[in-house]
């Protein structure tokens, strides 16, 4: 059999260097989004305050560290490789060193992006913006139960003596213990509305692996949903209301006296 | 003395990169506050924001919003290189060019260069690196380019401590000195296809004076975007092509006087 020789044109030869190309490049593609999905999957991860929603502030810092050189405790960290944490990013472990709740908060205004948002931690008073630290909200301290040793009946309330936000996001419960019979129980509680989760709690605990942590909120708090309702408290039956798409069921009520109802027939019929 | 005019831009070149390292590492080790930051982002003077306008343009393509310094920051730098300075970051700023043109120099101290590899790479590689780096971070909502740059890994290292990050300079490094000549700037590295893109009509420009030149082929063989120097021999005028990072070792090996750095609208074309 013959074969004819097809010429290689210049259109062919550029269609199929350009088929090459978006191969290769769905191909290298492919492998950098895996990368980069696994890279940013740090769940523990404690951001500054002020930082937006993870997802939000991934997207936004551009790794350039004046956050970390702001800091005047030296707390934060940028993410290096072998971190195990998106790279470049600014982090603190509280254990180290936890955060001090400059009043000033230094680490927020100099972000360049706004993935530090001084909205998040200012009020506003007297119709001026004041920075706040105590509306941080960088993580919420957690309670191991079994390795706190109050819960042993020993006196101890390093965490609630450390809380900068005293009294309120950590405060001690009396209870009697039974076992002794004449000593109380007092143990550290932690309120996650007043909590910023700066750690020095976490940095004061006496035991060996700390007893109270701070977690980002994702990872420490549960989620009621929507469908129950403190029906005692009127402030929380307020939440029906503002629930869309839930109409509250409203039967007829028959206008049937009981036993009409009862006579009518059809309840036994076949 | 000779010695230092034959190197004259090599040494100033030096000079600038790391003196912003220098500077970065003052403002956040000393509380030297000239220039904070980092590469990616950072205040000049505690007044000037600069911001790295390729990582910007990332951070918009996952969609977020950002506040105006940043902006004002990235403006300012793409104005620079785009109006005056060409592809210069890479020559002149960028710390991973210490890195690649040591790795160029030992290649050619041992003659690597002298047995040709076959590696299939082309210089246009790094627009597709840089439009799919665009693409992946709409796709990852997170700057792509950012998250695996050996560019940020150095740089942000040098000031905020390294970790593993000598690896991925290491790799760099490997890859440039057996791999591919001048592989990663020259092939691979999106930053400089970015730059070379934005800066393809800024004003400094090397110029080559044709007459002059004997045809040694000494500067092509420095030159590390070698094919911009596809005028050589052939006629006058300005290096026009936006890959050309503006280095200047053409013109301090040039023993002709056959090429000088020149203002764009200066140089006379085609003479």
């Amino acid at each position: 059999m013959k074969t004819t020789k097809q010429p290689i044109t210049e259109r062919r030869k550029f269609i199929t260097l350009m088929a090459q190309s978006v191969g290769l490049s769905a191909l290298g593609g492919m492998v950098w989004t895996g990368y980069i999905e696994e890279a940013k999957a740090a769940p523990l991860l404690l951001r500054p305050p002020g930082a937006r929603p993870e997802k939000e502030f991934l997207s936004m810092c551009i790794k350039c560290g004046q956050c970390v050189s702001a800091c005047p405790f030296d707390t934060l960290h940028l993410a290096k490789p072998g971190d195990q944490k998106p790279i470049g990013t600014p982090y603190f472990i509280p254990r180290e060193i936890p955060c001090y709740m400059c009043t000033d908060i230094p680490c927020v205004p100099v972000c360049p992006t706004g993935a530090l948002d001084e909205e998040l931690v200012s009020v506003i008073e007297d119709g001026q913006k004041r920075l706040e630290i105590e509306k941080a909200r960088m993580g919420v301290a957690v309670v191991d139960i079994e390795s706190c040793i109050a819960y042993w009946g020993i006196q101890c309330d390093a965490c609630y003596r450390a809380c900068p936000v005293l009294d309120s996001a950590i405060y001690l419960e009396y209870r009697r213990n039974e076992r002794t019979g004449k000593h109380a129980y007092l143990i550290p509680i932690v309120n996650s509305d007043a909590c910023t989760g700066c750690g020095l709690c976490e940095r004061a605990c006496v035991t060996e692996k700390p007893a109270i942590f701070v977690r980002p909120h994702e990872i420490a708090q549960g989620n009621i949903g929507k469908h129950y309702i403190k029906g005692w408290d009127s402030a929380d039956e307020s939440r029906i209301d503002a629930i869309k798409g839930l109409e509250p069921t409203v039967t007829k009520r028959s206008e049937q006296a009981p036993q009409d109802y009862l006579n009518a027939g059809g309840l036994f019929d076949e | 003395m000779s010695k230092i005019l034959k190197y004259r831009f090599l040494i100033a070149r030096r000079f600038t990169q790391l003196l912003i390292l220098g500077l970065y590492i003052a403002a956040h080790v000393y509380g030297v506050k000239i220039l904070e930051g980092n590469l990616s982002s950072s205040l000049f003077l505690g007044t000037i924001p600069l911001a790295d306008p390729f990582a910007l343009l990332q951070i918009f393509a996952t969609g977020a919003v950002v506040t105006m310094d940043v902006i004002v920051g990235a403006v300012i730098i793409a104005l620079f290189y785009a109006v005056i300075g060409g592809r210069a970051f890479c020559a002149w700023v960028c710390p991973v060019n210490m890195v690649t043109d040591l790795a160029n120099w030992l290649r050619r101290k041992l003659a690597l260069d002298k047995v040709e590899r076959k590696v299939w790479l082309g210089r246009n590689v790094r627009y597709w690196v840089l439009g799919l780096t665009f693409v992946i971070s709409a796709i990852t909502g997170l700057a792509a380019f950012e998250i695996v740059s050996p560019i940020g890994i150095l740089q942000r290292g040098v000031v905020f401590g390294m970790g593993m990050g000598g690896a991925a300079v290491l790799s760099i490094f490997f890859f440039d000195l057996f791999a591919v000549k001048n592989g990663w700037c020259g092939h691979v590295c999106p930053l400089g296809g970015f730059y070379a893109t934005i800066g393809k009509y800024s004003l400094i420009r090397v110029q080559h004076d044709q007459p002059s030149c004997t045809l040694c082929m000494r500067c092509k063989e420095i030159c590390p975007e070698k094919p911009v120097l596809g005028i050589i021999g052939k006629h006058s005028g300005a290096i026009t092509m936006g890959e050309c990072i503006n280095c200047g070792r053409c013109i301090e090996v040039c023993e002709d006087n056959a090429l000088s750095f020149g203002v764009r609208s200066y140089i006379k074309q085609h003479g």
